[in-house]
């Protein structure tokens, strides 16, 4: 029998995965007007698979099904795999994203809680890693019509050129480069049309809802300030730093917070607890050093974006930055502050 | 005014006090049977003094503190012993120890009472009124309270717990609007037992009347001498947030000094007593009763909730009918829904730690939804009020990782139940802490009897290596005397065989001569 405390607060796990869904909706509004409905197709098709993964899988491991499937956890995962997957990837290749997040990266090692690596981020880098074309396909400014990007993403043959244009990211590092090119970081900010205000062209729009959402979450006391504030401050302050010495060659803050998933890994991917920190202290160090992975691996590493392997590296370091920030235990303070 | 600190942590369940808090004190009536357990104290069982068949008066002593951290006990009321027996108890493992029970005459005679003037009394004399008149800390710890009084270090700050933060619990709350002026002057007489320099008594600011009650009779004059002790009272509103009550959290809010486990108050200057403490020894010293009664709230899935005035002994079954439980009542909680734990057996006797029995339903206290695993949201962390990190202690508790779960402070956690409140995982942690408790003490107590064992055995076999070697050098050294003697023996002969062959030799030729 239980003992006590014979009473509960009425959070639930449940509640707590919803409030993250609702968080992502203004970040998913904005997406849509830029982009067109073709995310929420995307949605449909990774929550549909995540779901009927979770539940066979559960029922595979002999657990309750209707109790952990209705958690709202796998929606989160397929949510983000959503997210970061571009728009117009073929429908097998979300569906497999969301399979490795659910299969591999969660309940293989124990499901629920037990995951030491972010799953939609494994989705996200294993599917990079094998598919590198396909997930760099990202649709053009102003491609918002729907039929074109529901073929790209249903049809067998993809004539898609028409269609995708480089990322942000991608275009300014293919061009800084490019030693030919003799650019520099304001000359290609200017000329290019997948450029907007500060980042991307609709993406610092999408950055924005994300921040929206993630304020929402921490003003519901869903997340705390630690992580995110740690993950943009650093990622703010690396990139000012090098957008003096060298304005040439390296973009300034508030391209990189509005860029890419920087937003979305603030809040939403730095801020999961159970593949992060779980210290005050470590959160910040954790979200400090994705951070700072995400800006070098975005200025000089292979690939487009560098904040799913950032992540995935400081999953690595987690138990360990957890254990050496424990806080002091009430009363083992040096000095009584009286 | 009195700086107040926050204390980490905390949760604000609905505090369910309407229910009970407007019931006055109600004494309830003298049951058929008391049954009076000896032990009655956190330290031990008092030595009983009492026989079968003996007429007991009220307020007479039955059991005798024994040394230093005894307890006594004494009869609730006047009648005949007609057993001293094994009972049940009401504690979380159903334990059964001796018990007089008594049955009253209804006359309610009393011993004869002697008050004492405390502020012109031999302090050791105050003292030992308080252990021999039973008062142990009615906040639900039942430490001996004259052990307390006897502080190794200089008491600055003597803290009165009027807290009760504990959801559903009203009995403190009347008594400091009902008996107030015997609380503020047990307050002075522990301060100075104690030689206190100020006296703050605590009390969450959802009880506004109590903390008025309090400091009407601090401001005003004649309810009791209480030395010089009356410029020092502060009468101090907390914020409600639990767990206020407990003695750390309290300390930390009104001093803010944080004492780390291990270390007790008084090393800061510091020294706690709740309110029923207090009102107890006012009543011991200044009226010569023993603790016989305390106040217990009935609150919950009573038709008829209350705070009742109730004998030591009293049989539960005959205290809850006096609140009549409602017929969906599926278990009744001694203590608060946050600490209390529920009784297997309603048949057990109230005793001095009994501060509330919570009636409980499905209906009023909805059992928990299934549990599901951890997702280390940290919902505990931020609620702990110890500042330890619950999903870890119950990570290593669960996978039996007992040296870990040390390392990470369990023996720190006072098992208020904030960390299982706020699970959105609905994990019984407490429970967890609990087991991981039990096993450490198990296994240290099964290592010190191991340790003893050893001892014992190691001491043996030296033992008999010593004697056997004793032995043996006592039979070598009898065999060299015996050697030795021999020898001398042999030598002996030898020349007397010499001398006399020397001798014969000679004869012969004298003989021949």
């Amino acid at each position: 029998m239980r003992g006590s405390p014979h009473i509960l607060q009425t959070v639930s796990v449940r509640l707590v995965m919803f409030k993250v869904l609702i968080a992502l909706l203004p970040g998913i509004a904005a997406y849509v007007w830029f982009f067109g409905a073709a995310i929420l197709v995307q949605i449909a098709l990774a929550s549909s698979a995540a779901l009927a993964a979770e539940a066979a899988i559960l029922r595979l491991r002999g657990k309750p099904v209707l109790l952990h499937l209705t958690d709202g956890s796998a929606l989160v995962t397929a949510w983000l795999v959503a997210l970061t997957f571009p728009p117009i990837a073929p429908w097998w290749l979300t569906v497999l994203g969301v399979l490795v997040a659910i299969v591999i990266a969660k309940h293989l090692y124990g499901g629920l809680g037990q995951n030491p690596f972010n799953p939609a981020m494994v989705a996200y880098c294993a599917m990079i890693v094998a598919y590198p074309q396909l997930m760099s396909q990202w649709p053009h400014v102003g491609q918002d019509a729907l039929l074109p990007m529901l073929q790209a993403i249903f049809s067998g043959d993809r004539q898609i050129d028409a269609l995708v244009m480089a990322t942000p990211l991608d275009a300014l590092r293919t061009i800084l480069r490019n030693p030919e090119a003799h650019a520099t970081v304001a000359g290609i900010l200017g000329a290019h049309a997948t450029f907007g205000n500060v980042g991307g062209y609709g993406w610092e729009w999408i950055a924005a809802g994300y921040l929206v959402g993630g304020l929402w979450l921490w003003q519901q006391r869903v997340i705390t300030w630690h992580a995110p504030l740690a993950y943009l401050v650093t990622l703010a302050a690396i990139a000012a730093i090098f957008g003096i010495i060298d304005p040439q060659r390296f973009a300034g803050a508030e391209f990189h917070l509005f860029t890419g998933g920087a937003m979305l890994g603030a809040f939403f991917i730095a801020t999961d607890p159970v593949s992060g920190c779980t210290t005050p202290l470590g959160k910040i160090l954790f979200a400090a050093g994705a951070a700072a992975l995400t800006w070098v691996i975005r200025n000089f590493g292979g690939y487009p974006d560098g904040m799913a392997f950032a992540i995935l590296l400081m999953n690595l370091l987690a138990p360990l930055i957890d254990r050496y920030t424990q806080p002091k235990v009430f009363g083992h303070k040096r000095k009584p502050d009286a | 005014m009195l700086e107040l600190f926050r204390f980490p942590g905390g949760v604000k369940p609905a505090a369910h006090k309407q229910e009970s808090a407007g019931a006055a004190i109600v004494p309830a009536p003298l049951p058929e049977l008391l049954v009076v357990p000896f032990r009655q104290s956190a330290t031990g069982a008092a030595v009983i003094q009492a026989s079968t068949g003996e007429r007991v008066r009220k307020g007479q002593l039955i059991g005798a503190a024994e040394g230093a951290f005894g307890s006594s006990v004494h009869a609730p009321t006047s009648g005949a012993v007609i057993a001293i027996e094994s009972r049940m108890l009401p504690h979380p493992s159903g334990l059964a120890a001796p018990c007089a029970v008594i049955e009253p005459d209804g006359a309610e005679t009393w011993i004869e009472r002697a008050p004492l003037d405390p502020f012109n009394t031999d302090p050791e004399i105050v003292r030992a009124r308080i252990r021999d008149a039973g008062i142990v800390g009615l906040g639900g710890a039942v430490f001996p309270s004259h052990v307390k009084t006897r502080a190794p270090a200089a008491i600055d700050t003597l803290i009165i717990n009027g807290a009760e933060c504990e959801p559903w619990i009203t009995c403190d709350d009347r008594l400091m609007r009902e008996r107030t002026a015997d609380i503020v002057c047990g307050a002075a007489i522990l301060g100075r037992l104690m030689g206190a320099k100020r006296i703050l008594v605590g009390v969450e600011d959802n009880k506004p009347e109590a903390a008025a009650a309090l400091r009407a009779v601090i401001g005003g004059e004649g309810y009791c001498e209480t030395g010089d002790m009356q410029a020092h009272f502060q009468v101090i509103g907390v914020p409600t947030l639990y767990p206020a009550g407990g003695e750390k959290q309290l300390i930390r809010v009104l001093t803010g000094i944080e004492i780390p486990y291990g270390k007790l108050g008084p090393e800061f200057g510091i020294q706690c007593f709740n309110v029923g403490t207090a009102h107890a020894v006012a009543r011991a010293v200044l009226h010569g009763e023993p603790l016989i009664a305390r106040i217990v709230t009935l609150a919950g899935n009573y038709a008829r909730p209350g705070n009742f005035e109730v004998l030591i002994g009293t049989p539960m079954n005959a205290l809850l009918a006096l609140g009549a439980p409602r017929s969906d009542t599926d278990r009744i909680v001694m203590g608060g829904p946050m600490m209390g734990f529920a009784l297997a057996d309603t048949a057990v006797p109230v005793v001095k730690a009994t501060n509330c029995l919570l009636a409980m339903s499905p209906q009023l206290f909805p059992p928990p939804p299934p549990e599901l695993p951890c997702i280390r949201c940290g919902a505990c962390t931020r609620a702990c009020p110890m500042i330890l990190q619950p999903h870890e202690l119950y990570w290593y508790a669960k996978s039996k990782n007992f040296g870990k779960a040390q390392e990470y402070h369990l023996f720190d956690c006072i098992e208020c139940g904030c960390c299982a409140y706020v699970c959105p995982s609905r994990i019984p942690l407490v429970d967890y802490y609990r087991f991981a408790k039990a096993e450490i003490r198990a296994r240290e107590r099964e290592k010190a009897a191991a340790d003893t064992a050893r001892e014992r055995y190691e001491f043996r076999q030296f033992r008999e290596e010593r004697d056997q070697a004793e032995k043996a050098a006592r039979l070598a050294a009898r065999a060299a005397e015996t050697q030795a003697r021999l020898a001398d023996e042999n030598s002996a002969k030898i020349a007397a065989a010499q001398a006399r062959s020397q001798a014969e030799a000679a004869a012969p030729r004298e003989e021949n001569a």
